[in-house]
């Protein structure tokens, strides 16, 4: 038997929550959300630490506080996520989409929507993202992992540790790592500037005296069954190793903090375009991707800084689906959105003529006092001072309304 | 002595924006913050240089449910210095599920007049927890 629904959302992280939400609001009632875990809420569940919603809620949460607030607006509107089951498969019927579920319980399920959101997450670069010579032994593992089996597990997964890239939850867990009683011995950064936010090296390295290396890299691990030892180099301008200034650290754990990249196998079966650059859909300014009916949101769409703005981003994304459900969604010439200087990319890739757009971009490097500029063919519709700019700080900048006779859209960081 | 300036760079970690602050203060008190872009930036340079303080979050051992720990946190930012000793002192105790979040696991934790508080609800399960998430 198949199963009909208006909305069926895949995942049920921050990102599919406020857009079920989001499409109930806005009037929708057949809504089904499904999760490969045991439990909703996404990564946030092992996301312990404070530092969420200050945006969203004005005061600081953990991670599974934020989660909780919005399972339970989820549940006060009869959107109970199917757990432990996952999507394998999105077939595109035009008007409907298949998707097929392998759930725990129910087995093999075939779902007919109109609308399917993907709202998968990302997941870390690995040791296999970045290639770095030399044996391996255990003990090298993800920032991510090693935050799920201290926080979730209650395994402390060493006692030596060194973490090679400084994004957030590499950061995250140093510090996390030290409370537990691990001695945290260094961060290596192949960039000259952090991969995360600034606050994250004051709280969790500063505090604690851990030093942070830029323009560094590990050029070789050492280790026969475990891992003991990495050898460390600074880089030259080209990212190749220097002959100079070398040097070891003996360790039992390898935390790899290097990135993340949108779950995106499953949109990829579906024939959903990717962006290069993001690696996430490219998508209009609904959130729509390539295939009509299937839209995505959150870090499967673009990885995000902050929770906060992908709940935002999914709201939207949710009464644009329910738009589209209803055939109310507008209509209007869609005009493309350039990348200009120091701009890294710039989501969505098109934007409807008279309408209203909200952009996402991030910076090529840093850079100090620069005028972020949005502008048209014509005219420039956004200017605004920055003191400093960082690729680790997604910038949203809402434009009220995309200039009818408009032929680009450019956005571009000007020296003052 | 006491008319002694010093000076300091903070970062803000009050939000992700992290502002960078040059603060001018003697032994007693700030004269001068710069680089705030709100107010919240004073306050902060003022306590990280005189009583710094820190949200403390860890786990604490839990049975009767499907998972063997339950995130906390103290409900309030206490002092950085005793933060080693509160995560200790909630490695030593275990609690029974039901737990909801907010729920005071430990009150006043180490006199600091602070509560440690659950930041997860946990239904009650008589199955043994053996998978997680």
């Amino acid at each position: 038997m198949i199963k009909s629904v208006d909305a069926l959302v895949i995942g049920a992280g921050p990102a599919g929550l406020a857009a079920a939400l989001a499409l109930r609001n806005s009037g929708v009632q057949n809504i089904l959300v499904v999760e490969r875990e045991s439990v909703p809420g996404g990564i946030l569940m092992q996301c312990i630490h404070n530092g969420f919603g200050l945006h969203r809620f004005k005061e600081e949460l953990t991670g599974p506080e934020y989660a909780e607030r919005y399972i339970n607006a989820a549940g006060d509107e009869n959107i109970i996520p199917l757990t432990n089951t996952a999507a394998i498969d999105i077939i595109d019927n035009g008007k409907t989409k298949i998707v097929i579920l392998l759930s725990e319980t129910k087995g093999l399920l075939e779902i007919k929507a109109t609308v399917v959101i993907l709202a998968m997450g990302c997941r870390e670069r690995n040791r296999g993202n970045i290639s770095i010579p030399g044996s391996r032994p255990a003990g090298i593992i993800t920032a991510g992992l090693a935050q799920k089996m201290t926080n979730l597990h209650g395994l402390l997964p060493g006692k030596e540790i060194v973490i090679l890239g400084s994004g957030d939850i590499g950061l995250i867990m140093a510090r996390r790592l030290t409370w537990e009683g691990s001695h945290v011995k260094a961060v290596i950064e192949v960039q000259p500037y952090p991969g995360g936010l600034n606050r994250n090296i004051v709280q969790c390295l500063h505090d604690f005296n851990i030093p942070l290396y830029f323009s560094h890299t590990i050029t070789k691990i050492d280790g026969d069954k475990r891992i003991n030892k990495v050898h460390i180099a600074p880089i030259d301008t080209h990212f190749d190793p220097k002959k100079t200034g070398n040097f070891t650290l003996s360790c039992d754990c390898l935390l790899l903090s290097i990135g993340l990249i949108p779950e995106n196998e499953l949109s990829l079966k579906a024939g959903v375009a990717l962006d290069p650059i993001t690696r996430g859909a490219s998508v209009d300014a609904d959130l729509m991707t390539t295939i009509p009916g299937i839209f995505s949101c959150g870090n499967v769409l673009q990885v995000h800084d902050l929770v906060d703005f992908v709940s935002e981003e999914a709201e939207y994304c949710g009464k644009a689906a329910a738009e589209y459900i209803k055939g109310t969604n507008k209509k209007g010439k869609d005009i493309p959105v350039k990348t200009g200087n120091l701009v890294r990319y710039i989501l969505p890739s098109k934007v409807k003529a008279g309408r209203s757009a909200l952009l996402s971009l991030r910076a090529m490097t840093p850079a100090e006092n620069v005028n972020l500029i949005i502008r048209t063919d014509k005219e420039t519709l956004y200017k605004a001072k920055h003191r400093k700019i960082f690729p680790s700080i997604m910038l949203r900048i809402p434009i009220k309304e995309i200039p009818p006779l408009a032929r680009y859209i450019e956005v571009l960081f000007e020296a003052e | 002595m006491e008319r002694k300036q010093m000076k300091k760079n903070l970062i803000c970690i009050n939000c992700p924006m992290g502002c960078e602050l040059n603060v001018d203060y003697t032994a007693k008190k700030i004269i001068k913050v710069e680089g705030n872009t709100c107010k919240r930036g004073i306050t902060y340079a003022e306590t990280e240089i005189f009583h710094p303080v820190r949200i403390v979050t860890t786990t604490v051992r839990v049975k009767d449910c499907s998972i063997p720990f339950v995130p906390v946190k103290t409900e309030k930012p206490v002092p950085k210095k005793i933060a080693f000793k509160i995560i200790q002192r909630a490695s030593k105790i275990t609690l029974h599920a039901p737990v909801k979040s907010g729920d005071v696991v430990i009150q006043n934790i180490m006199d600091s007049g602070v509560n440690l508080i659950a930041t997860r609800s946990l239904a009650r399960t008589r199955q043994k927890s053996k998978k997680n998430t």
